[in-house]
Order: structure tokens, then C-alpha cells, then sequence
């Protein structure tokens, strides 16, 4: 179970208190009513679903009910920094973090085993 | 070997062993009685009765004894219970401990355990090689389920899972530490001293009942100038007195999560005769450590050749351990085969105890130099470069088949057991659970800790550390304390191996086990190959190797190595299969503790919860919420009963408790522009002592949510929601609010809770509520359908609204919760005088329904705009912006042809369709077939021709310019004002539809017909009812549904669908076409 960093509550909580929000950086455009099908599709629908970095909303749900925005790698699933909304996008944090991710290798999943045993 | 007790065993060694003689346990095994030592496991005890036969296996049914001494036993699996109410099936023999009074019982046998039908099975076993399930059971597919997989499971299995409740408790603690450590061996008492000598708070968990680990058995090796067992015991003294530690016994670390969290069960009262109802059976520990300190030791393998699981085969440790833990013997002439020095030591220990040491079989050629001098001094006979290529015996082993490594001559050893050791494998359960990385030690051929993960550390054997010094010096260092331990040990072990041995090659076809549990042998594993399977996992999984409860604790490696020498590749290339929690099996019990019956899920219940009981409401679950769902009288059906309610509702009047509609309140300066963001309604217009219903989208233009919003104040707002939706309303609104508009100057409040709501409606309803409202005219111009007013009720503090959701005049009134049982009971005491009665949801569903009222995720799911269900009136043309505006437009939304919401009649009265089903509706795509015809009729099928026999009626509130009319409403519907129109498909009525619509007989009068849709019976056999969720293709809300009016026929109610082209494209697959 994992520790995240809530960024308002400045302490490490159980993942229990917590719930995802969908990706994050995503702007609602001002002029909803006249942006183009294509526009919304964008805004809407479109994800980046990444593999690996990501950059996702969070709400500290069972806590202080605050959204917040959190960068997280899903091939470790690690929060590598969190910080509140309305912040820009965050850069990767630090070299030691992105040193983790380089090191985390892929985990012995299906697909890998089977790539190997090709 | 001299006098031991006969009836504590006759296979005791008197003066070995660590139990007390005078303390005894009587237990039954298969029916007959036994006596134990306190102290010994129910495996050892057998043992010292000379009983090997533990149970049969898996798939062969052959008869299996005790392979181990520890938690890793594949083998010997017993139900073992306490009494009627308290069975477990497969429980290790070797870790259960035995108490007084306890029953055992073998499994998997019939009709008993030495003679067993199944054993067939072993004779017939090449039609069961490994995948037949796969190739054999294709055909015909629909046999699988009835027929193969019934026999398979039958045939193949372990113990019968009980069918009582379980009368035990279980418990759950949190727990935090500094440092926790796994295993408490020389390794883990070590470095529980240092670590605790920092002061750090250490929890040091060990899965036997005492601390010592390989301890237990090794009595070679002295620590501190003492016995090991006893230093260990010592230890864990000092330790316990320490304020900082926590030492748990019987405890399994069974899983390693993230950030340092571990999962651990102790076993609390298993061991105990008599336990104290007081304690629970067993308790799940959920501790976060800073650091993990793994001191989990190795665990032995066995040699893999023929036959080599007889009973009375076992390992070399177990063998040792029964001996020097348990003063137990595990035969009179025992045999050893090993590749592996640790085995001499076990046959020494046996030497010494007085048992006859038949040979010593090493396929080395090399054995240690030092167990080789000890053996001879011994006078032990050692046969290097040979093998046991075979073994005899039916029920128990009773001779080894030697032959010189690569001849064939072969001779024939009697023996009545064999003691085995291909060597030991790190248990790195729990680092690879951590998501560290392994590597691959070539020279001593396994795999050992090499990248971690999380802040942990492995030290002594499960590091790959053989030598005790080391092993000492890597505990004292990863403690980060001080602490001084000095261990000797007389012999350096070395050797080991992997794989098959001699006589189990690839050219041979004998049956080698490697899995015990699931009956995997070395020949299924290159049948796995050689069918193409190339990777571990697919390996695994057609031949289920370390797939069994035990996880392969001694199979996998001996699997790995086989595969890599049949695929010729080398064993870090063919991979290892994940390891996964739990490291050994925990009961459900154990991880759901607590939350079971009662504390399940969270109970809500309204302040009036107990009145309404008391009134003999029949409640229903509404989400976590239990709903009055019908007052039935003396002798009244559900259906009798809801027609009563409706008819006094209509009639009289009704009290209705509505505390469980969500309530959020909206305030601040910018409350009314956030909710008209929020809402497709506009809020700004709606004046003070006003409320409006209002519909939320999603920003897709889906119905989310809907409700009656009150303004109570310019800047306070008193919002409901409906009864399940409310967290999810308030986390979409905090959404937005924090996240797009945090500028707006707004707060919001759940008060769901804060407020009783108690609903009466009716003609009377004004007369009944009258007298207790004071600061509020209730005159019809004062205050007027759809006001709210704050006032007081009883002299409590209320907001009274004035709102309806069955159509009649109605009040709503909001007193706060502690107040909610005080107004009700004088409203009920005062309406009951005037003939109102009470109704429940079932009731309130049928007068909405009448009403044409919306149930939002009833009617709707999560596909439906607001035009689809004819609420288009409730969105605002001339705001800019709302949640939802701009989905609204999107060309899918927009289009016509759209489904529609609309209601349905059945011809018989007295049918009622199941809720939900002719509903429910919305969410399939029309057949391709379908746009050709009316939808109604797919609700037909195979009864009705298309048309002649169609009786539609829709009636819908609110306009709406459709193509459709009819006038089939009656007296009862126009008094209420309803307009009631026929939907039909095309942009034209049909004429000849109509005239048959107006030769339909006169609805029945409403209380006649109203049916509760839940009581609905299954529509016969051959109607295609779409049920629910599933698939009606026309359009019908279920909410019409629960009328059933005419007595004439089937109802539809139909869309306005506009025919289109047949789509020409098969369907494929069962692809979703709708919408998005």
C-alpha cells in the first residue's frame, strides 16, 4: 500500500485516503460553448495513457478533500513528487528520482519473460 | 534406542528432544487415538507413532507422507478440527501443532486412506500427462462445465471446504516500527539485538512457535559458547523485556507490499486446547516499517529421481528437526540420498540417536572433506558417485535402488526411510515481493538478492550467506546497533544441485516428482517444452508446477533447470516465475477479520428508522441506506399493500421519510454562479424562498444527477441529490470548484445526514402539516408548489419545502436529525387520525412513475442526455456556459433517432415486467434488423406479428413537439394534467395505429393496476423480455413500466426512432455501436 504525499496536508498519508482523478493539465477551455467537435474530442476524450512518467490529478479524499496534481511512474508505480492544483506542470523531479526510474527495470511481467524466452 | 514410552510413541528417542515428557495431548487421526507431546506438530507425532501415510495426491492419488518439517510442506495436508462448528481442510501437518482433543482426518481418499479407488489413476497415469485437461476436454465445449470440470474436480483436489459459518473471531491491528524483521534464526535474533540496541522500535516475527530457526534442528553449531536453540530462547527473552521490541511467534510475514508495508497473521489460539473465547483465532497485522530487516533463511529441496515420494521419504532437515526438536525418529533403518553436505550431518545426528544409517547414497564424487571424516569415524557407509535410481514400496518406502552414476548395475538397499538433500534455496519470497531484483549465482546454482527495491536488506542464508560468522556479521551491521555473538559450527557445507538426477534424465519416462502437491514430474516438464512452451510462465502454467498451495517453495527450481536443459539455454535466460504474496496460505478469516456479517459495509438508517419499524415496515437497501420499502397491514401481500399506500397518497394523503436524499449546501457570494456551471438549469433567475429541479450533466451531456435545489438566502443554496449519487455530486462539484473555477467564492457542506426529511403527500397533506408550522403561511399564495421556506416545526428549526415528487400537493420537511423522530411521530400521530397512512419507496416509485418523474440511474444509465428523457425543458438555452454545454452538441447527441425514454403498458394488468428489464433499455445497440420494423415488437418476438396487435401508450409531463399523439390518458390521468401521447416511429402518426388505439378499452382504475415492478415474475418461457441490464432494444423507461393499466396488451411505448437503412455489416463480436 502506498505512501503519498498530500501537498496540502504536507504529510505522507495511506493510499487509502486517497483517489485518482485522470490525468492532469488538462484546461477546460473558457469558451466551452464554440470550441470545435475536434477541440472537444481533445479535451474530452483524448488521454495520453502513458507508460511510465505521468502526470495525474489526485484528491485526498478521506482526508482534506483537496485535488492535487502528482507525478507518478506507473511501470513502478511510484509518486515521484506531488504538488497542488493549480501549480503548472512540474518537472521530473530531481536526478536521484529520475535515476529510480532508470534503474527500474521492467518487472517480470508476462510480456518480458516471454520476449526473453524469444 | 531405549525405553520410550510407548504410548507417546515408539519411534520417541528418549533424552532427545525439546518437549516435557509429563505433558501430553490426545488427539484422533482417521478415527483412531493418539498421544502427543505438547509441543509437537501433528506430523511429528504421527511419526512417532510410525504413521507415514499422511494422504494421497492430487492427481495419481498415491500415497504421500511428510516431505518436510516447516510451512514449506507440499505434501501432508489434513482437515484437521476442533469441533462440529470449527473444520479446517488442508492444513500442513507440519505446522499444525496438536492439541488435546483435537480430530485429524487424511483428504483427497476413498473409501479410506490405505486403500484409496482413485489410486487407478497412478496405473492409467499416461493418459494424465501434463495439458491433457487442455487437449481432451475441448469437445463438446458446452461439456466442460456441466460435465468435465464437475468430474475433474472431483476426481483432483485436496480437502472439502466446510459449509458452516465460521464460529471464530479474527482481529486486525495496525502497527508502526522503525525496523521489522523477518525470521527469527541466528540471522534475525542478531540483528534484532543490534538494531533494538539503537533504540529503535523493532517487531521481530518468526512463523514457528519458538524462535531459532535452523535452529531448531542444527545442534551443531554453538553461539555464544552455548547450545544454539538455547542461546536463541535466550534471546528472545532479553528481547521481549526490551520496551522497543515486539516479538511475534506463530506469526507469517506473508506479504510485502509498498513503502515498507508488510502483511503479517499470527496464529493465535490454533495451538490451544481450550481457547479463550476472549481471543481471536487469528490476527492480521498491517505494519508500516521504515526498514525491513529479511532473515528468512533457505529452504532444502529434495532430489528429484524415481519414485522419490513414497512415504518415509523426506527431506534431510525434517528428518533432523523431528529428531532434535521433537525426540522423534523417522525410521529404524533410514537410507540417505544427497548431493549435498547437510545431509551427513542428519544421518549423524540419526547414527548417534541409535537408528541404523543403511548408506549414505552422494552422487558427488567429492563429498566435504570434514562430513566424510566424520561419517567414517561414524562407521556410516558413504557411496559416492552413485544414486538411488528407484525406490519400493507401496504404502511406505521399504527399500532404495542404488546403481554407480552412468551403469546400470543397480542393487537393492532395504531401508524404511530415506532422508534426501539436493541442497538449499535462498527464500526470497519476500524481497521479490518487494520488487527487487534477483541474480543468478552460477557457482552455487541459484538465485540470490541483487537490486533492491525498498529500504530492506537480506542477511544469512536468504542472501546466499552460508558461513554463521558471516552471516552473524551481516545481521550485526544491518541492525545498525551494537551487539556481540560469537557462533561455531563444526562443518562447512557444500555441493548441492538442481534439476533431475540420475535415473530421472530426459530418455526416461519414470515418475520423478519435482511438485509434489499438484503431481508435476521431471517428464512433464520437457512434455511442456517439447509442446512449445518456452518461457517459465508458460511452463507453469500447462504443467501447474509451483502452482499448488505450497508456490514451488521446493519445485520451482528443480522445474527451472529441467526446462533449461531441455530448451538448452541457461537459467537466468529461461527466468524465474514472480513471486507473489502470500508467502504462505492465510485464511480469509485472517484478511477480513472484522468486517464480516453486521460490519460488512457501514449500515445507514434515518432518525426514524425505528418508528417506521415499528410501524411494520418492510425495508429495502438503498445503497448503504435501509429504506422503508412498504407498511404492509395484517395479512397483506407487497402488492396489496403498495396498491393501499398509492390510493391513500392519491386519496388521503402519505408520510414519507426522504432523509436519505443526498443535501449539500451551496453558499458563498458566487453560490448561484456555480450552480448555474454546475446545473444546465439557470440559477441566478430563481429568487430567494424558491427551488427549482434541476439536472447536472457531465461535461459529456450525460444525465449525472438531479434534484430539488432550494434557495435559501441570495447566497445560500440547500441542494439535494439523489440517494446513492450524493458523494459523488459533491466530489464532481468539488472538483470543478477547486480545480476550473477555484476564483468562485463558494464553500460547500455535505448535510445529508444533518437533516430528516420527512415527505407528506396527498389532498390532506397541508391539512395534516398546518398546526405545526409556525412562520410560514402554507396558503396555495403564499406559499406555492416549488417555495421553500425557513420556519419552525414543533419549535424546532425546519426548511420547509413545498415540492412533489408523486404529483400530489406535497411538504417536505427538513428538521435537523436529532429533532427527526419527535416531528415525525406527532406528523404520523396527527396524519394517521386523518386517514394518511405511510408508504415506502415501492409505493413512492409508482406514484413518480405516474407523475412521469425521472429516477436518475434508474431510468437512466449514464448514456442518456436530458432530451432523451424529455427533460430538454430543464437546460438553459441562454447561458454560455455549463457543465455539459458543449457535449450536448456533439453530432451523436444531437442526431435524431436517438433513443428515447418512454413509458409502457402491459395488456394484462395483472403482468408486470420486471423492473429494470423491459427498461433498463438503453444501453444496446438495435439490431440491424430492427430500424426496419417498429422497436416495440422486439419485445415480442415469436408472439405477435408486427403491428396488429400493438397497444401503445406513452405518456409523458412537459412538451415536447414530437410526432406522436393519441389521447388514451382517461379521467384519472387528465386530472392530474398529464398528457398522454403514443410514440410511434416515423414522423407521421399511422393512421390505422390510431384507430386502434382508440378502440383500446378504458383503463382500470389506478389502484387496480398498480403493480409493483419488483414482485414481477419472469415473463414465460419464449417471450424475449429483455432483462435487466440487458436488452431491450426499443426505448421504454422502466419507470412506465410499473404501471400495468390496460387490459388489453402489450404496451410499448416506443421512440421516435426514425427508420434507417439496415446496417449491412454482420455484427462482429459483441462490440458496443451506440453512442460513445
Amino acid at each position: 500500500m502506498l505512501l503519498i504525499h498530500c501537498p496540502y496536508c504536507e504529510e505522507d498519508r495511506s493510499e487509502l485516503e486517497f483517489h485518482g482523478a485522470g490525468e492532469a493539465h488538462i484546461v477546460r477551455p473558457h469558451n466551452m460553448a464554440e470550441i470545435s467537435d475536434d477541440e472537444f474530442a481533445e479535451y474530452f476524450f483524448m488521454r495520453n495513457n502513458e507508460k511510465g512518467v505521468t502526470w495525474e490529478r489526485w484528491r485526498h479524499q478521506r482526508g482534506c478533500g483537496r485535488f492535487f496534481n502528482a507525478v507518478r511512474d506507473t511501470v513502478s508505480d511510484r509518486f515521484l513528487m506531488t504538488y497542488k492544483a493549480g501549480l503548472p506542470k512540474q518537472a521530473v523531479p530531481s536526478a536521484d528520482a529520475a535515476q529510480a526510474i532508470a534503474e527500474e527495470k521492467t518487472v517480470e511481467t508476462y510480456e518480458a519473460t516471454e520476449g526473453d524466452a524469444r | 534406542m531405549s525405553g520410550p514410552s510407548k504410548s507417546i510413541g515408539a519411534f520417541r528417542v528418549a533424552g532427545a528432544g525439546r518437549h516435557t515428557p509429563a505433558r501430553t495431548a490426545r488427539f484422533t487421526f482417521d478415527g483412531k487415538t493418539y498421544t502427543a507431546m505438547e509441543g509437537d506438530t501433528v506430523a511429528s507425532a504421527l511419526l512417532a507413532h510410525g504413521v507415514h501415510l499422511l494422504g494421497r495426491s492430487f492427481k495419481y492419488h498415491r500415497p504421500r507422507g511428510v516431505l518436510t518439517a516447516g510451512p514449506e510442506e507440499p505434501n501432508a495436508l489434513l482437515d484437521v478440527s476442533r469441533d462440529a462448528g470449527r473444520r479446517q481442510p488442508n492444513v500442513r501437518a507440519t505446522v499444525q501443532e496438536v492439541f488435546d482433543g483435537a480430530k485429524i482426518a487424511s483428504q483427497n481418499r476413498w473409501p479410506s486412506l490405505s486403500f484409496d479407488v482413485s489410486a487407478v489413476n497412478d496405473a492409467v497415469s499416461p493418459f494424465f500427462a501434463a495439458g491433457f485437461y487442455y487437449k481432451t476436454f475441448m469437445w463438446p465445449k458446452a461439456a466442460w462445465h456441466k460435465l468435465y470440470e464437475p468430474m475433474i474436480r472431483k476426481a483432483a483436489g485436496l480437502g472439502v471446504a466446510p459449509e458452516e459459518d465460521d464460529p471464530d473471531h479474527y482481529a486486525n491491528r495496525y502497527a508502526h516500527c522503525d525496523v521489522l524483521i523477518a525470521g527469527a534464526g541466528v540471522a534475525g535474533l542478531t540483528a534484532a539485538l543490534s538494531a533494538a540496541s539503537t533504540g529503535a522500535s523493532v517487531i521481530l516475527v518468526d512463523e514457528q512457535p519458538e524462535v531459532g530457526g535452523a535452529l531448531h534442528f542444527d545442534t551443531s553449531s554453538a553461539i555464544d559458547g552455548e547450545n544454539g536453540f538455547d542461546w536463541a530462547q535466550g534471546v528472545a527473552a532479553k528481547l521481549k523485556a526490551m520496551p522497543n521490541v515486539t516479538v511475534l511467534t506463530r506469526t507469517t510475514v506473508f506479504g510485502y507490499y509498498n513503502h515498507g508495508f508488510l502483511g503479517l497473521a499470527e496464529r493465535v489460539t490454533d495451538h490451544v486446547a481450550k481457547p479463550s473465547t476472549a481471543q481471536p483465532r487469528e490476527r492480521l497485522w498491517q505494519v508500516r516499517a521504515k526498514r525491513v530487516i529479511l532473515a528468512t533463511g533457505s529452504i532444502e529441496r529434495h532430489m528429484v529421481f524415481a519414485n522419490n515420494d513414497r512415504p518415509g521419504i523426506m527431506l534431510a532437515s525434517a528428518a533432523r528437526s523431528f529428531l532434535n526438536h521433537h525426540g522423534v525418529v523417522v525410521g529404524r533403518t533410514v537410507g540417505v540420498y544427497t548431493a549435498h553436505d547437510s545431509a551427513y550431518e542428519a544421518a549423524f545426528d540419526l547414527k548417534r540417536a541409535g537408528v541404523q544409517i543403511a548408506a549414505i547414497v552422494d552422487c558427488r564424487t567429492q563429498p566435504g572433506e570434514a562430513v566424510l571424516a566424520e561419517a567414517s569415524a561414524l562407521k556410516i557407509n558413504v557411496i559416492t558417485g552413485h544414486s538411488v535410481v528407484d525406490t519400493g514400496g507401496r504404502l511406505r518406502v521399504s527399500s532404495m535402488t542404488v546403481a554407480r552414476n552412468g551403469n546400470f548395475d543397480r542393487r537393492k538397499i532395504k531401508i524404511d526411510a530415506l532422508i534426501v538433500s539436493a541442497g538449499w534455496t535462498p527464500s526470497v519470497h519476500l524481497f521479490s515481493q518487494s520488487r527487487g531484483k534477483l541474480k543468478f549465482d552460477e557457482a552455487r546454482q541459484r538465485f540470490v538478492p541483487d537490486i533492491y527495491a525498498q529500504n530492506c536488506v537480506s542477511i544469512g542464508a536468504c542472501n546466499g550467506t552460508d558461513d554463521l560468522a558471516e552471516t552473524i556479521d551481516e545481521a550485526i551491521t544491518a541492525g545498525g546497533g551494537q551487539a556481540v555473538v560469537v557462533g561455531e559450527t563444526r562443518f562447512q557445507w557444500t555441493g548441492g544441485m538442481i534439476g533431475a538426477a540420475e535415473g530421472a534424465g530426459p530418455e526416461t519416462s519414470v515418475k520423478a516428482f519435482i511438485d509434489f502437491q499438484h503431481d508435476v514430474t521431471a517428464k512433464d516438464i520437457r512434455l511442456a517444452v517439447r509442446e512449445g512452451m518456452h518461457s517459465i510462465e508458460h511452463i507453469k502454467r500447462f504443467t501447474t508446477n509451483g502452482m499448488a498451495s505450497d508456490q514451488g517453495k521446493l519445485s520451482n527450481m528443480h522445474g527451472l533447470a529441467i526446462a533449461a536443459e531441455m530448451l538448452g539455454r541457461p537459467i537466468p535466460k529461461v527466468g524465474l516465475t514472480t513471486f507473489r504474496a502470500p508467502y504462505t496460505p492465510v485464511t480469509y478469516g485472517t484478511l477480513i477479520n472484522h468486517s464480516r456479517g453486521a460490519l460488512f459495509d457501514p449500515t445507514r438508517k434515518t432518525p426514524m428508522h425505528a418508528l417506521q419499524e415499528a410501524e411494520g415496515a418492510a425495508f429495502e437497501d438503498v445503497g448503504n441506506w435501509k429504506r422503508a420499502w412498504y407498511f404492509p397491514k395484517r395479512g397483506e401481500d407487497m402488492h396489496a399493500a403498495v396498491n393501499r399506500e398509492c390510493r391513500t397518497a392519491r386519496e388521503v394523503a402519505g408520510v414519507f421519510d426522504a432523509s436519505t436524499l443526498g443535501k449539500i449546501e451551496v453558499v458563498g457570494p458566487d453560490a448561484a454562479k456555480f450552480l448555474n456551471l454546475m446545473y444546465t438549469n439557470a440559477w441566478d433567475t430563481l429568487k430567494p424562498g424558491k427551488c427549482r429541479y434541476g439536472i447536472m450533466t457531465r461535461e459529456d451531456g450525460y444525465i449525472y444527477d438531479d434534484g430539488v435545489v432550494g434557495r435559501i438566502a441570495e447566497d445560500r443554496f440547500h441542494v439535494t441529490t439523489t440517494t446513492g449519487g450524493a458523494p459523488r455530486v459533491l466530489n464532481h462539484m468539488e472538483d470543478y470548484l477547486q480545480t476550473e473555477f477555484p476564483d468562485l467564492d463558494v464553500w460547500l457542506t455535505s448535510v445529508s445526514e444533518q437533516w430528516a426529511v420527512i415527505a407528506v403527500q396527498g389532498p390532506k397533506a397541508r391539512d395534516i402539516i398546518a398546526p405545526f408550522v409556525e412562520g410560514q403561511d402554507l396558503s396555495n399564495e403564499a406559499f406555492p408548489h416549488m417555495s421553500v421556506a425557513e420556519c419552525t416545526v414543533m419549535g424546532v428549526p425546519a426548511r420547509l419545502f413545498r415540492v412533489s415528487f408523486t404529483g400530489e400537493v406535497g411538504y417536505e420537511i427538513n428538521v435537523p436529525s436529532d429533532y427527526g423522530a419527535a416531528v415525525w411521530s406527532a406528523i404520523w400521530e396527527r396524519a394517521k387520525g386523518m386517514g394518511a397512512c405511510l408508504y415506502g419507496t415501492e409505493a413512492m416509485h409508482v406514484l413518480r412513475a405516474e407523475k412521469g418523474y425521472l429516477i436518475v440511474g434508474q431510468d437512466t444509465d449514464g448514456t442518456v442526455t436530458p432530451d432523451d428523457a424529455e427533460y430538454g425543458w430543464a437546460v438553459s438555452k441562454k447561458k454560455t456556459d455549463f457543465v455539459g454545454i458543449r457535449g450536448l452538441k456533439r453530432p451523436d447527441i444531437s442526431r435524431a433517432g436517438r433513443k428515447q425514454l418512454v413509458g409502457l403498458y402491459t395488456k394484462d394488468p395483472k403482468e408486470v415486467l420486471e423492473e429494470g428489464g423491459a427498461g433498463g433499455c438503453r444501453s444496446e445497440p438495435a439490431e440491424a434488423d430492427d430500424h426496419a420494423r417498429p422497436c416495440h415488437l422486439v419485445l415480442l418476438v415469436g408472439k405477435l406479428r408486427p403491428l396488429d396487435r400493438i397497444r401503445a401508450c406513452g405518456q409523458w409531463p412537459g412538451a415536447g413537439g414530437r410526432d406522436a399523439l393519441c389521447a388514451d390518458g382517461g379521467p384519472d390521468d387528465c386530472r392530474r394534467g398529464y398528457r398522454s401521447r403514443i410514440l410511434r416511429q416515423g414522423r407521421r402518426p399511422h393512421q390505422w395505429l390510431i384507430s386502434v388505439l382508440r378502440r383500446l378499452p378504458r383503463p382500470l382504475p389506478p389502484a387496480a393496476c398498480r403493480y409493483p415492478a419488483r414482485m414481477a415474475a419472469r415473463p414465460p418461457f419464449g417471450w424475449n423480455w429483455p432483462h435487466r441490464r440487458s436488452a431491450c432494444r426499443c426505448v421504454c423507461g422502466p419507470a412506465m413500466l410499473r404501471q400495468c393499466r390496460l387490459p388489453s396488451g402489450l404496451i410499448c411505448l416506443c421512440d421516435r426512432r426514425r427508420p434507417q437503412p439496415p446496417t449491412v455489416a454482420p455484427r462482429s463480436g459483441s462490440g458496443r455501436t451506440s453512442g460513445s
